[in-house]
């Protein structure tokens, strides 16, 4: 669990922590289409800055970013490889058989490694710097328009926002009933494949039980408060735009001006 | 069975934090087939005591000695599924661990866990249950479908089918109305005397403590305060106050009226019946 | 002053449940600013007859009138903004993130602005005593605690019947008493009108007027005194439990209940 580093929250006061989520979000969305006008290694290199600079700028250390490449860098290594054999053209280095390695090959194999590189760090600077509700609220935000199109966006955000709030709870519930079913002698991790899955049941079961019928309590709760699906519902949780966040759109107006000025003017690729 | 405690420290980990300590250096000496209770207030480490007693917490320094098997701090694993075996523990709310399909398969999760043979936990659940005051109907009925007050005694059912030396319960009458709680606890008491089993509970209830423990065990931030007889510890009203222990509502009464009056009773009243003879005596009823 | 909740000749059961919990051709009446303990055993219909009053249960027969207004399906959303309901299980009652987000829940729900929210939140919390946990999440809270937070959840919504449906079951005795102590000031600073269903009869000793359930239906009501004198089934608070042992001892006690404070002017006459 601890080199699941995607969605852990990194507390910190910097300046990527304090943008809107809205703006963090649709910057990384935004960033993973415009990496695909990069071409050559003028706009690799303008992207790489970027995400190095935006890194940095999290105030969080390098090595918990690597470490969030991890669980993820043999899908991303067999990615590489397919893109080296089967991309012809260039110089031809290795001809082996049904094995044919070119120089285009080898660069577009690593165009894709810092291409998925990135992607993983920009996703990941948005997850270290954003409290898990503050981006369920942003998210809410970003598809409140949704609502006009009778989509329920309010039983959406609320359904994340209650499930985080009962991740602890869940978390101590497991642990309580781990306790109680290995008071009864059950050994947790031992044995067959077989007969480990055996010992979930007293575990699931349970919580499965509970869970049921925490539904319906909240559910009654919810609707003696007055929660009424259709209507129309303000929020306490006040999301504040600032001008830093548009800041950081306009920087990705400019990156996406730099990026196609070094595409079209960029020699070879 | 004796339960014995020497030294004993324990807190908890959770991944690369360790919490502060829950046990700190604790002796103990329950005596084989004593009732005792254990007191304190909400997080002086009542419940980490316990679940130090069956192995569910391990010591980080001391000896934890259950009859005649030890636990200590590294790797116990036989010595862990012993003391589970002898020490029945029965959490609060323990209605929330039944999960099998039916209630005698549930009883019987535990004593099969044990290396006993299904026919005699079989045999095990029938007897257990009526023990417990439920008909045997109820053996073939899913837990799912019971009350709360049947699904708890169906839960303590499995426990006592573990057959134990030790019987460990935390507040086993909570969140019960007055009845179901003393039909509980009048349940735990019998099988107490008829087996002379080691009893040990946690309660915040002390006028269950009045009628049923011989000793008391006061716990303050992970550590035993005080441990003596039951009489004694409602006596001492200096000790009582420094660790703002509440009494059974007999004693409360008593105090109250001892002061406002400036008359003392001739004895520590702990129940309704000692307070009444107690003020005949005086002449003040 | 017309009583603010009438029931009348109210009939109930549950088709499909095998726990049959029925009620039978219940009335009673309750005054403005009343305390009502409602008390009887397991399965003698309190909790229904509470889920219908806040309008999650439908009776099949009767009706149920609160500050003169008729009870409904229609009626049932604005006759919520005014009555709350506390019930047992502190977890299944927490929705917001925090403990201001859980108590701005019925607010959101009534699309109220956030300046308004703000006041409201603000005083609710003080009511409580939980102004200093405002940012706290409820993993970090006490069952007491979080209860203090469901009724600041309905205080906000400026109420004026709370309904405890044996709220305190599963706090420990200090937490409890804390509860008692708030929730009596709060009725006589703002004029509350409480029901509170409970097996503590300290705390039924309490209360202005008693309800005895039995079977689904309503076998006695009156003063904590007549219905603990008379009624002897009922576990009595300890004075009273002090009096019938004496009588029993054959002593000249009073033949009437006794609250504590006069058992003891007796006794040091």
């Amino acid at each position: 669990m601890n080199n699941l580093i995607l969605g852990r929250y990194f507390p910190g006061d910097s300046i990527i922590h304090r943008l809107d989520p809205r703006a963090k979000l649709v910057a990384a969305i935004y960033f993973i289409f415009i990496l695909f006008i990069a071409n050559n290694w003028q706009t690799y290199l303008l992207v790489w800055i970027f995400t190095i600079v935006v890194m940095r700028s999290s105030n969080v250390k390098f090595t918990t970013y690597l470490r969030g490449v991890r669980p993820l860098i043999w899908l991303i290594l067999f990615t590489v490889f397919l893109q080296v054999l089967f991309t012809a053209g260039g110089i031809l280095y290795v001809d082996w058989g049904p094995i044919r390695i070119s120089s285009f090959g080898l660069i577009n194999g690593v165009y894709i490694f810092c291409r998925f590189v990135m992607i993983i760090f920009i996703s990941t600077v948005v997850t270290l710097t954003t409290k898990p509700i503050d981006l369920t609220d942003g998210i809410n935000s970003l598809l409140r328009p949704l609502r006009k199109l009778k989509v329920p966006v309010d039983d959406f955000s609320l359904m994340l926002s209650i499930s985080l709030r009962f991740i602890p709870t869940l978390l101590d519930e497991t642990q309580k009933v781990m306790d109680a079913q290995r008071a009864r002698g059950t050994e947790f991790g031992e044995g067959s494949l077989f007969k480990q899955m055996k010992t979930l049941v007293p575990i699931f079961l349970p919580l499965f039980a509970s869970s049921l019928n925490r539904a319906e309590e909240m559910a009654n709760t919810m609707e003696v408060r007055g929660y009424q699906s259709s209507k129309q519902r303000s929020t306490f949780r006040l999301l504040r735009w600032h001008l830093r966040d548009t800041i950081c759109l306009a920087i990705m107006l400019i990156v996406t001006i730099g990026l196609v000025v070094l595409r079209t003017s960029g020699v070879g690729h | 069975m004796q339960v014995t405690f020497k030294g004993v420290s324990a807190d908890y980990k959770l991944g690369p934090i360790r919490s502060p300590l829950v046990l700190q250096s604790v002796d103990l000496n329950v005596t084989s087939g004593a009732f005792t209770a254990v007191v304190g207030h909400t997080g002086s480490g009542k419940s980490s005591l316990l679940k130090a007693m069956n192995g569910l917490l391990l010591p980080t320094g001391g000896v934890v000695t259950i009859g005649e098997t030890e636990i200590k701090a590294g790797k116990n694993k036989k010595a862990l599924k012993d003391v589970r075996r002898k020490v029945g523990m029965v959490f609060q709310f323990p209605e929330s661990q039944l999960f099998a399909e039916t209630v005698e398969q549930d009883i019987c999760f535990g004593p099969l866990n044990f290396g006993v043979s299904l026919e005699e936990a079989k045999e095990r659940a029938k007897d257990v249950i009526s023990q417990v005051g439920l008909d045997n109907s109820i053996l073939t009925k899913s837990p799912f479908s019971l009350s709360g007050g049947q699904k708890r005694r169906v839960a303590i059912a499995g426990i006592l089918a573990m057959q134990p030396n030790v019987l460990v319960l935390d507040e086993p009458g909570a969140g019960l109305d007055p009845k179901g709680k003393k039909e509980i606890l009048s349940l735990i008491w019998r099988w107490h005397q008829t087996r002379g089993l080691t009893t040990i509970l946690v309660t915040h209830d002390m006028d269950d403590v009045a009628l049923y423990a011989d000793d008391v065990i006061v716990m303050e931030k992970g550590r035993i305060v005080l441990h003596g007889k039951m009489r004694e510890v409602f006596t001492d009203v200096e000790k009582l106050e420094s660790f703002h222990l509440e009494v059974p509502e007999a004693r409360r009464f008593q105090l109250k009226l001892e002061r406002e009056s400036g008359i003392t009773l001739p004895r520590v009243c702990l129940t309704v019946e000692e307070l009444a003879d107690a003020l005949i005596e005086v002449g003040l009823a | 002053m017309p009583p603010i909740i009438e029931v009348n000749n109210l009939y109930f059961s549950y088709n499909q449940r095998i726990d049959e919990e029925t009620l039978t051709n219940v009335s009673f009446t309750v005054e403005r600013g009343e305390w009502l303990a409602v008390v009887g055993h397991n399965g003698s219909g309190k909790s229904t007859l509470a889920q219908i009053l806040v309008g999650l249960l439908s009776p099949q027969k009767g009706q149920i009138k609160i500050a003169g207004q008729v009870l409904n399906e229609e009626s049932k959303w604005e006759i919520r903004q005014t009555m709350g309901i506390v019930f047992q299980n502190p977890d299944n009652q927490f929705i917001g993130t925090t403990v201001q987000d859980d108590v701005a829940f019925g607010l959101e729900n009534l699309n109220m602005s956030y300046m308004d929210m703000e006041t409201r939140i603000d005083e609710a919390l003080r009511m409580v005593e939980m102004s200093s946990f405002r940012f706290s999440d409820p993993s970090r809270l006490s069952g007491g605690q979080k209860q203090r937070v469901a009724i600041a959840g309905i205080l906000a919504l400026t109420p004026s019947v709370m309904i405890l449906d044996e709220a305190l079951v599963m706090l420990d005795p200090p937490s409890r008493r804390k509860l008692l102590n708030i929730l009596h000031l709060l009725k006589e600073k703002e004029g509350l009108t409480i029901i509170s269903i409970t097996h503590d009869m300290n705390e039924a000793a309490s209360a202005d007027r008693v309800l005895m359930m039995e079977s689904g239906q309503v076998v006695r009501t009156g003063s904590p005194k007549s219905v603990f004198g008379d009624v002897l089934e009922l576990e009595p608070p300890f004075a009273e439990a002090l009096r019938r042992t004496l009588l029993k001892k054959g002593r000249n006690v009073p033949q009437r209940y006794m609250t504590e404070s006069e058992m003891e002017k007796w006794l040091c006459k």
